[in-house]
């Protein structure tokens, strides 16, 4: 138990909470408990990407990040995304890739954060932003552990999400611009 | 679970390291990843979260890492990665998921010692220093060897060279811990291997004791240099066997050796994958 | 016992099964609600926490609470002093349980590290995780059984309890011998059989104890409601076996008891067994206040229970044209310290995997499950087929290979076939099997026949391997399903289930038979989760049991109701209820004689051994179906008549009931192919492609059955390649966190591919079988093979790292 307690606010999905808190709560432990019980825990060791909230707009484990450091920030739960995430939702609902849909809410964090990135890098270089690959969809939502669906269902929810929010990337110069086939890699 | 038993948000490094020697038990505090792993109570906890330090700065010859860069930071830094054979961006994005490499640091991953970090390991290959509040500058190979001595990690500096470097690491599944990283780089006119997750903490080679020269190194060189980094002592754990990791660790020497060169003819460039070719047990 | 039986004619009618219905739960779960166990208790419940034992063979010699009793904040530590002294299981099976009673809540006798030392009850978390450390327990350490294959006949016994207890005598108990079951199952005469065989596979193949791994960890919680009585709240598959396991742990009788589940974060089996309910419970018994208990991930690796580890030993005789003539199959099961799901689980690695080469001439299955001093097992999805089929597929693709031969082709010339009675399957009749098909329609979509099981690539090598599965759907004669089916004002349905929605999407696929039946859309269903207090009992969602045992229900009910409708409506209309048609909308009256329907006896099937009243069925099925080209005489909208029926009067609210248990449980059949690259220097072993054909039968919802089919190709990959569970030297599991312990990851899975090949199983809903466990079968065998063809080494014991993909073993 921490010896002192401390004052701590922050913005949570656009609304001030102050409270009085050890200085080694976990911004996790903090959220559920003012009432964003779609943050959930399944590890304790950082690996599995449920508790996935943004803090400034970025992408965090919830659980690694103490309220002494989430003090004055901005922190953002899929409770304060309701709207925003209907969409993709949609998506993961018609392709049945909720299934249990524990894990559910940290996926959709985190692919919200991707397109996020996706966007604002495009701009800050000044380019259009496109389609990423599956590759790279994959190695950003690697974070995201689901022990029911296999991941495939993700894909085709989150690949479908994507192709709406994004033109395809053009194919690179004196490319055959017919379909890519991707798989044999050979 | 990690408790605090106070916590210090310092203005300025050198309060930091003040309160690092003055408070009993006081540790300062990267992304937090690791430590908030123990269950146990730190005394006191010290943040430099107001110090600055989240920046890579670039200067005329080196590339200044603020200890507080993310890894992610690190992993997206395009001009460093770009100038550098892109070998911490290969180190660092198979780790865990981008929601830790968003907390994760550069300063913990460093200043921690870990004999699994693949951002040691990378780094290691290249001409990279630490600098202390303390201690000053130090170079990161004599660094990983220091012992945990009370001073606060403020950079982590890559000197700039025309680097030719390439990080191999064999995951068991992806986003695991190695159970080999191997980085090789050529600069200054010196091959330059770093291996690590032996599982201890990561060794360099170079020069002489390495056995590579040439900046085309043949087939015949390249043995050398397995044979050399088969010569470290390596050991067993959950993520491999000592007979594994020493096989590993000289079959992706051989790949990171290959990939980093610049071969002039594609023949030179095949004769020098008979060096690979050699380290394959499936044939 | 009685069965429904229907027929494929009607299959191409159906609407709503075969439709892709968004499972009722999707938007809720998709927007975060909490609708979990944790987000639903009270705000001020004691916080439950468990002191674990740190030895894996110990006598309690004494234990000190006193100091943890004054922390502030800590309301009560309890020990083995406090509890009954009356054993139980915490398997989820059917009364009375094939499973030993073995446990307490506490026990003086810890028998694994993790075992229940103390539990400790407080006002919050931080109060339980500091009066448990200054709980002082004196040991008095005992030499531990930590190697399963040393077990049986061991000086060393593991239960000598007085009260140590078996239901039935034929699960063979020799527990003085650390044997929780043992048995043998013999067809023809294997010494004359194996002495036709040209050459004999004979090798040892091992799987471990793999976790279940779905994303919530155990959790409960339990209060007092008005009456006094027990109330818990628990992620469990099983909500009417944990009242029993609650009542006995307790003492008390199973009245005083009520289980809630409301939606579950995976359970994969391991919510199969009751895990901590009987703590939480225990404690609001004592103390009357609400408390919970919500398990860590490393509790849930470590102190909860798992696949069981098997040893299996096979002989396969073949001729050398690929006839298999002769196979003997010996496993040994590891139980752990107590003996859930033991004497079940051991009997699905034989059955459920010899019949599929019933052609043998001979076949002989044996077992020993044995306990030692490791974390229990349970239940895990696949239930013992997984394990088996690892050893019996291996072997076929080790005789394919030693005889050089196709391991598909070889596979087609002795498959079973529909028709076959089912010689290591309790004799049943197999009235459906695509098995054949399945395979087919794999080779097809891999393109097999036209690339060779091995290709060069240069610095790895790429390969191919298969593998087939078969399990069961429901437990035949033991699992029952029961639903009740309410008409309510203004004409929607209550549909009330016992069967327990874990993600699978079961109270959808439930919510799409009873629309099929009744004709109406999915949103006139109203589906509850389960109360005990108020749901029709059912034994659980395992065993592949919903959708085809449940569904049977749901059917049944729909028929029931209908014939009341139709009953009710007459009446209010004058007319005779064999003269009223009900089209999902209205009740339509016609001319006495319009509506008999002819040739239903025609084209009865014929069934050995099932019981039947496909009549009623059939009859009012077509009833709905067809409305005659005459006009009504009367008509009756279902709204109308739903209002008349909640109106005084001659109001009288319909409710029908239906129970379905199964004399069979018919077996889906899968076939699995895996590409995968093998690097040829370190050994790293990628799927590139995998592809599967699902035989479930007629396929109620495509979108769900894809998705458990690719989930559980996703976590037979992990079994194969990643998923390696470890134990210390003195029994402590190393693998207790993800982050030892490696589930796949979205990179470690290729796309899966799958498609279906529906049979039409005549006793099942619509001619559904089951799909949630079948699928996870076949990618060890498969990867293993495909792992050997790439590199000569035959890994026979999972997982298939990468370092003994490269070495060997």
């Amino acid at each position: 138990m921490s010896g002192k307690l401390m004052d701590v606010t922050i913005n949570l999905n656009g609304k001030k909470v102050a409270a009085e808190v050890a200085p080694d709560m976990s911004l996790l432990a903090f959220v559920r408990d003012h009432g964003c019980k779609s943050v959930k825990c399944a590890c304790e060791t950082t690996n599995c990407g449920l508790c996935t909230v943004w803090l400034d707009g970025r992408a965090v484990l919830s659980c690694a990040v103490p309220m002494a450091r989430a003090n004055g920030h901005a922190v953002t739960t899929l409770e304060g995304l309701q709207e925003q995430s209907a969409d993709f939702a949609r998506c993961m609902a018609e392709e049945g890739a909720e299934q249990c849909g524990f894990c559910s809410p940290g996926l959709i964090m985190n692919v919200l954060a991707m397109e996020r990135e996706i966007r604002e890098r495009a701009e800050a270089a000044g380019e259009q932003a496109y389609m990423p690959t599956d590759a790279d969809m994959d190695s950003y939502l690697a974070g995201n552990l689901c022990r029911c669906t296999g991941y495939t269902s993700q894909r085709r929810a989150i690949r479908r999400y994507m192709a709406s929010r994004f033109e395809s990337a053009p194919a690179p110069e004196g490319a055959w611009a017919g379909t890519i086939v991707s798989g044999e890699g050979e | 679970m990690l408790r605090f038993g106070r916590y210090v948000r310092a203005a300025n490094v050198e309060d930091a390291l003040e309160v690092l020697r003055f408070r009993k038990g006081a540790q300062v505090m990267g992304g937090g990843m690791w430590m908030r792993l123990s269950d146990r109570t730190v005394p006191c906890v010290i943040d430099l979260s107001d110090c600055g330090l989240d920046k890579i700065e670039e200067t005329e010859d080196e590339y200044r890492i603020g200890a507080y860069v993310t890894l992610r930071d690190l992993e997206c830094a395009a001009d460093f990665n770009y100038r550098t054979g892109n070998v911490l961006n290969a180190a660092v994005h198979d780790i865990v998921g981008v929601q830790f490499r968003q907390l994760a640091t550069v300063g913990g991953s460093v200043f921690g010692r870990f004999g699994f970090s693949d951002v040691i390991c990378a780094l290691l290959a290249l001409d990279s220093e630490v600098e202390l509040v303390g201690a000053g500058r130090v170079p990161l190979a004599t660094f990983i060897d220091m012992p945990y001595e009370l001073d606060v990690l403020t950079h982590v500096i890559v000197k700039k060279h025309d680097y030719l470097a390439s990080y191999q690491c064999l995951r068991k599944a992806a986003t695991d811990f190695s159970t080999i990283n191997v980085c090789a780089a050529r600069w200054d006119g010196t091959w330059h291997v770093a291996v690590g997750s032996r599982p201890a903490k990561a060794r360099l080679l170079a020069g002489e004791a390495l056995g590579v020269s040439s900046a085309e190194p043949t087939a015949d060189e390249i043995a050398r240099a397995v044979e050399a980094v088969r010569g470290l002592a390596y050991s067993s754990n959950m993520w491999g066997s000592e007979r594994y990791r020493r096989h590993l660790a000289g079959a992706l020497t051989a790949r990171s050796i290959v990939q980093a060169a610049h071969y002039a003819s594609t023949e030179a460039y095949q004769a020098a994958l008979a060096a690979c070719t050699r380290e394959e047990a499936i044939r | 016992m009685s069965m429904i039986v229907t027929r494929e004619s009607e299959r191409e009618n159906l609407t709503h099964v075969g439709s892709r219905a968004v499972k009722r739960d999707a938007a809720a779960l998709l927007s975060g609600k909490p609708l979990f166990t944790n987000d639903l208790a009270p705000a001020d419940v004691l916080s439950v926490k468990i002191l674990h034992s740190p030895h894996a063979f110990a006598r309690i010699r004494d234990i000190d609470t006193s100091r943890a009793e004054k922390v502030p904040g800590v309301v009560a530590v309890y020990t083995y002093r406090d509890v009954p002294d009356r054993r139980f299981t915490l398997a989820g099976q059917s009364y009375p349980e094939a499973s030993p009673y073995d446990r307490l809540i506490l026990d003086r006798t810890v028998r694994y590290v993790g075992d229940e030392v103390a539990i400790v009850a407080a006002e919050n978390d931080d109060a339980a995780a500091r009066a448990l450390k200054l709980i002082k327990v004196d040991y008095e350490v005992m030499e531990p059984v930590l190697d399963f294959t040393k077990a049986k006949n061991n000086p060393i016994v593991i239960h000598t309890e007085d009260n140590y207890h078996v239901n039935g005598a034929w699960i063979n108990n020799d527990r003085m011998h650390n044997v929780v079951a043992s048995g043998l199952s013999e067809h023809g005469d294997l010494d004359t059989a194996f002495a036709q065989a040209d050459i004999v596979v004979d090798e040892t193949y091992h799987t471990l104890a793999d976790n279940q791994g779905m994303m919530e960890t155990f959790r409960s919680f339990a209060e007092l409601d008005a009456y006094g009585r027990i109330t818990v709240t628990s992620s469990t598959q099983v909500p009417f076996h944990v009242r029993r396991m609650v009542a006995n742990a307790l003492d008390i009788p199973q009245s005083r008891v009520r289980v809630i589940k409301p939606r579950i974060g995976g359970g994969f089996g391991a919510k199969q067994s009751g895990c901590n309910e009987i703590f939480c419970a225990f404690v609001t018994y004592k103390t009357g206040r609400p408390s919970k208990i919500v398990y860590t991930r490393e509790e849930t690796f470590s102190s909860s229970n798992s696949r069981h580890e098997m040893r299996m030993h096979v002989r396969l005789g073949a001729k050398n044209d690929g006839t298999i003539v002769a196979i003997d199959l010996y496993t040994l099961s590891n139980q752990g310290a107590y003996g859930e799901h033991g004497p079940t689980t051991v009997g699905l690695s034989g059955h459920k995997s010899l019949p599929l080469y019933n052609r043998a001439l001979a076949s002989r299955f044996a077992f020993d499950v044995v306990y030692s001093n490791t974390m229990p097992a349970g239940a895990y999805r696949g239930y013992g087929a997984t394990q088996g089929l690892f050893a019996v597929e291996s072997a076929v693709n080790e005789l394919a290979d030693r005889l050089g031969m196709d391991p598909c082709e070889l596979r087609l010339k002795n498959l079973v076939q529909e028709g076959e009675r089912l010689a290591q399957y309790d004799d049943n009749v197999l009235y459906s099997c695509g098995v054949s098909a399945c395979l087919e329609r794999a080779m097809e979509m891999i393109g097999w026949k036209d690339k060779p099981l091995r290709r060069d690539l240069g610095d790895r090598v790429r390969a191919l391997g298969c593998a087939l599965s078969m399990q069961g759907s429901a437990i035949a004669r033991i699992d029952i399903g029961s639903v009740d089916l309410r008409l309510e004002e203004t004409g929607f349905y209550t549909l009330s289930i016992g069967a327990t929605d874990m993600g699978t999407g079961c109270d959808t696929i439930l919510a799409q038979f009873a629309a099929e039946a009744l004709r109406c859309d999915t949103d006139r269903i109203v589906v509850h989760g389960v109360d005990t207090d108020v749901s029709p009992f059912d034994t659980g969602s395992y065993a592949s049991a919903s959708t085809y045992l449940t569904g049977m229900a749901v059917v049944k009910a729909a028929e029931k109701l209908i014939a009341e409708l139709r009953r009710r409506a007459a009446g209010f209309m004058g007319v005779d209820a064999a003269d009223v048609l009900f089209d999902g909308d209205e009740l339509l009256a016609f001319e006495p004689g319009v509506l008999d329907i002819d040739g239903v006896e025609a084209d009865r099937p014929e069934f050995t051994d099932i019981d039947d009243d496909i009549d009623a069925i059939a009859r009012s099925y077509r009833v709905a179906q067809e409305a005659p080209d005459a006009e009504p005489v009367a008509r009756m909208a279902l709204a109308e008549l739903a209002n008349k029926l909640v109106a005084g009067g001659d109001g009288d609210c319909l409710t029908a009931h239906a129970a379905a248990s199964s004399p069979t449980s018919p077996p889906p059949f899968m076939s699995g192919i895996a590409e995968v690259d093998v690097d040829k220097a370190t050994g790293k072993v990628t799927v590139v492609d995998y592809v599967s054909v699902v035989d479930c039968g007629t396929v109620v919802n495509e979108n769900l059955a894809r998705v458990q089919a690719e989930g559980g190709i996703g976590q037979g990959i992990g079994m194969a390649l990643t998923e390696d569970v470890q134990y210390s030297d003195r029994g402590r599991m190393r693998t207790r966190s993800f982050m030892s312990y490696k589930v796949p990851t979205r990179l470690d899975v290729p796309n899966i591919r799958v498609e279906f090949a529906p049979s039409y199983e005549p006793t099942g809903p619509f001619g559904a079988k089951s799909i949630g466990e079948v699928v996870i079968n076949t990618p060890s065998p498969a990867i293993a093979s495909a792992v050997a063809h790439a590199t000569g080494n035959y890994v026979r014991t999972l997982p298939i790292t990468p370092e003994k993909a490269l070495f060997g073993e």
